[in-house]
């Protein structure tokens, strides 16, 4: 859209630097939803003074993009997004500052410099959770995994903005792995065990989320944690997302602007 | 172990329930100490919903001045929506704090802040989860000391049989010296136990422990005399007073939640304190005298807020700002400072008068133009002599032509409807009012786009205002008269297409009523309606008359009262009221005066530019006005952009 003879007189100052950040949401604020995190990251660039580039029009809007966010209540050390700039900053001093900006628990990790082509968006294809499942044995998991692994595909429902979907789960599942697990996570009530989920899940629409998985591992295995635990009370991080190779590794999506020359030779 | 937190068991159940960030703190500037580091530790309570409760100046600048010293703790609890109250009853997990999540019930003094008698329902929520016994008589020495405060604390009669203590007025001082006592008691092995530490609070003269006074009653219901049952008790309680606001600037760190609440702002209160003298307003008559904060002070804030919080919006806030004396210079000097940011100022609702539309011109000039809200109060100008709104038709008309002239397309415009004395065609003004407010600012702005919106509020007596001793209307006659207005209001399909009409209906006014002049015998009512599931009272959604008026009926016969006794009764001069015995500082003769003043549609000048009239709260409270001009000026600087904040020693 172009601009229209309504648009205020006078601009805000172009972009000069985009700058591509990694973050995690840990601990209790793992239940920071993305709305109240895109709140936080505002306030934190005001704090932190940023030189943060704003859009033009009657309501300029601080230039911030999201890649892919973590459901509310999914802890994560591996969130994205990237910054538009109207004045350069280096990248290392916009982490501390960002970071101290922040409630601790929303932890700013890595910074980057954007110089290769596509966006943040395009080199996710893929994450790796780890799902804490307390109430839940070892065997008891291992056997659940065994036998989602054997379907060709596991139809799991969940409610969402259009009502209840049917989808499936299995497709999306590159690689599930029960985890042995040596310890009760902290605040586990008692001897409880608490079984351990690796878990890497393509990046596809409708997307298949942890909570998802769960649901295709009760479907095939009747997998249900003793009481007073439910599936919905287990605790899953994101570890990682980024590009998926055909080995199996996720790339992080930041190396390729750090090395735009090697990016440039493949 | 005391202290101890309970956010593992918290924390099984917050994937069950929606918006689980408004139970997890971490909010900037908020304040996690050791348990051990501190003698008295307090827990402070908004008693509704955190998004609600969270931006509460009160509870935020107490938390701040308690957090300041290092022998005290304090830290905050709101109140939990159902959902999570069911499950925290199945899973045995307490009130918890969004701090440390501690234990409420691990603390020393548990102090809620009532700026309405609507949250009195969830007070009994956060008891009773936090396993304090609901009657201030069955707590023992492990339990913590109940203290309300705000403004519905000048009259805790309802509540007296629930809470150990009340503190009236200005809170920054009192919880200081409250804390001392408790320090000193606690340091001293705690003589005498519960019973002892209430005594000596109560001895202070501005701390009031109902269960050491005895109320008595008449044959007909009224009050005979209520009296202190102890020695060294004073007869009458006083409210306490902060004077010189400059030292005093909090918030200094407010809080920056991470979930949405409602107002997302860095709010500075200008003044404290109002003398307008309108009839109605419990807030003006109780916190007399007006007591300016400096333009340097404000600014002050306003930047180490900003700063501190990362807000983009300032609130400049009091009971009628553009009464600062040095309101000009305030806003054009931050207009000045913080013109070509992002930052946006605005004042709150405003007095009718066209100097207020030169200060949201200066306001405005960063870009965002906030709305523009006008409170005339009443719909004629019998009414508004009655309420001592001494505002004109031509005043209202001027002002609001003025606003369309300068670019605004819309501007509210607040009233009250069952205001003593009011009769059908009072209200009935009010469409006339705002069809001329219309068609005059369709002939200057020659334009057609332009709105205005009637929003209208039920009107409730409160204790200590001249209204006191006023009949409540009935509910039904207030939605007859609101229903007549919005027809009136549309009976001119042009002019009625511009007007939006915004209402509350009658019957939850008249329980805010039964609440606000209730004595001790409505404590049994507030303990039945929570018993039957009364919870968020003040969300219409959670609301129900029906739960309210049935529990009166059961509840009130018993003492010989009903709920019409308490709201729709005109009391005489002679009525000892529940309230007496709390000192706000206005002398009972002059409240009546002014009653009888209002009846006579007499009006009253304002103390700051007319000579005293003896309201009675200055020479009783030994206090003064304070207010400027100062003479000073906001330096005309932009604030330099100094680049990354980068903190030392990272």
């Amino acid at each position: 859209m172009g601009r229209t003879k309504n648009q205020p007189e006078g601009g805000q100052a172009p972009v000069v630097q985009r700058v591509r950040l990694r973050y995690a949401k840990r601990g209790p604020l793992r239940f920071t939803s993305h709305r109240d995190f895109a709140r936080a990251i505002e306030r934190a660039i005001h704090r932190a003074g940023v030189p943060i580039a704003f859009s033009q029009g009657f309501t300029p809007h601080p230039k911030i993009s999201f890649a892919s966010a973590a459901p509310t209540g999914v802890a994560s050390e591996a969130e994205y997004l990237e910054l538009g700039l109207r004045a350069r900053v280096e990248p290392e001093a916009l982490v501390k500052a960002l970071d101290a900006a922040l409630s601790p628990g929303l932890d700013v990790l890595d910074a980057v410099e954007a110089h290769a082509p596509g966006s943040l968006a395009d080199r996710i294809t893929a994450s790796r959770w780890r799902v804490e499942l307390p109430g839940v044995s070892d065997e008891q998991l291992a056997a659940a995994v065994a036998a989602f692994v054997a379907q060709g595909e596991v139809l799991v429902e969940r409610m969402t903005k259009q009502g209840r979907r049917t989808f499936d789960t299995r497709d999306a599942v590159a690689a599930i792995e029960a985890v042995s697990s040596q310890t009760s996570p902290p605040g586990a009530v008692g001897a409880a065990p608490c079984a351990i989920l690796d878990l890497v899940v393509r990046q596809v629409t409708p997307s298949v989320r942890p909570d998802d998985v769960l649901s295709g591992l009760r479907v095939v295995a009747d997998l249900e944690p003793s009481a007073p635990h439910s599936l919905r009370s287990a605790r899953a991080t994101r570890l990682a997302q980024g590009t998926l190779t055909p080995q199996g590794e996720i790339v992080d999506p930041l190396e390729a602007d750090r090395d735009p020359v090697a990016i440039g030779e493949r | 172990m005391r202290g101890e937190s309970v956010f593992p068991q918290l924390e099984q159940l917050l994937p069950l329930i929606s918006k689980p960030i408004q139970y997890v703190g971490g909010e900037l500037g908020a304040v996690v100490k050791p348990w051990e580091s501190a003698t008295v530790r307090w827990v402070l309570s908004y008693p509704d919903a955190y998004e609600v409760g969270l931006p509460n100046q009160g509870v935020q600048i107490l938390y701040e001045v308690l957090n300041e010293r290092a022998d005290v703790l304090a830290e905050r609890t709101y109140a939990v929506w159902p959902d999570l109250e069911k499950l925290m009853r199945e899973h045995d997990v307490p009130q918890f704090t969004v701090d440390a999540h501690r234990a409420v019930g691990d603390f020393d003094l548990f102090g809620l802040s009532f700026s309405t008698e609507l949250g009195y329902t969830n007070m009994l929520t956060e008891l009773s989860l936090a396993k304090i016994p609901l009657i201030a008589a069955d707590r023992d020495d492990s339990h913590p000391i109940v203290v309300a405060g705000g403004h519905a604390a000048f009259n805790p009669e309802p509540i007296a049989d629930f809470i150990d203590a009340a503190v009236l007025g200005d809170g920054e001082e009192a919880v200081l010296e409250i804390t001392d006592i408790v320090a000193a008691w606690k340091r001293e092995g705690s003589p005498g136990g519960r019973d002892e530490i209430l005594l000596r609070l109560a001895r202070t003269e501005s701390v009031y422990v109902p269960r050491f006074y005895d109320v008595d009653y008449l044959p007909d219901g009224r009050i005979q005399r209520v009296v202190p049952n102890r020695p060294g008790v004073p007869f009458r309680v006083h409210k306490r007073t902060t004077m010189d606001l400059d030292a005093w600037p909090y918030p200094k760190k407010p809080l920056v939640p991470l979930a949405e609440t409602v107002h997302e702002r860095f709010a500075v209160e200008i003044f404290r304190g109002c003398t307008r003298g309108c009839r109605f307003c419990q807030a003006g008559m109780i916190t007399r005298p007006v007591r300016e904060r400096s333009i340097t002070t404000v600014a002050q804030m306003v930047h180490d807020g900003l700063e501190f919080s990362g807000f983009t919006e300032v609130g400049l806030l009091s009971l009628s700002s553009a009464d600062h004396s040095e309101i000009g210079d305030i806003c054009s000097g931050l207009a000045d400072q913080y013109e070509g940011t992002n930052v946006s100022l605005s004042l709150p609702s405003t007095r009718v008068d066209a100097f207020n539309i030169d200060l949201a011109q200066e306001l405005a000039r960063n870009g965002r133009r906030t709305g523009l809200t006008f409170a005339p109060e009443g719909g004629s100008e019998r009414i508004r002599k009655v309420i001592n709104k001494m505002v004109t038709e031509e005043d209202l008309i001027r002002t609001v032509t003025t606003a369309y002239s300068n670019g605004w397309r819309q501007v509210k415009l607040y009233f009250m409807c069952g205001l003593p004395t009011e009769t059908d065609e009072d209200v009935l003004q009010i469409a006339r009012l705002a069809h001329n407010v219309i068609k005059s600012g369709r002939q200057a702005t020659g334009s057609k786009d332009i709105r205005c919106t009637v929003s209208i509020g039920g009107f409730v007596p409160k204790p200590h205002t001249p209204f006191q001793w006023a009949a409540m209307e009935r509910p039904e006659v207030i939605d007859a008269r609101l229903k007549a207005l919005k027809n009136e209001i549309n009976s001119d399909r042009s002019l009625g297409r511009a007007i939006g009409f915004r209402y509350h209906d009658g019957e939850p006014s008249l329980i805010e009523g039964l609440l606000a002049r209730g004595d001790r015998r409505v404590g049994a009512v507030i303990r039945k309606v929570w018993e039957e599931g009364g919870r968020f009272d003040g969300w219409s959604e959670h609301f129900s008359y029906r739960r309210w008026v049935d529990a009166a009926a059961e509840v009130l016969p018993g003492f010989g009262v009903d709920l019409d006794w308490f709201t729709t009764r005109e009391r005489e001069q002679a009525e000892v009221l529940p309230w007496d015995h709390l000192d706000s500082g206005l002398d009972k003769d002059w409240l009546w005066q002014d009653w009888q003043d209002a009846l006579t549609e007499y009006e009253q000048d304002d103390c700051r530019w007319t000579p005293c009239f003896d309201c009675g709260v200055c020479p009783s409270m030994d206090t003064q006005i304070q207010i400027g001009p100062t003479g000073h000026k906001l330096l005309p600087i932009t604030p330099v952009n100094t680049g990354l904040r980068v903190p030392a020693g990272a």
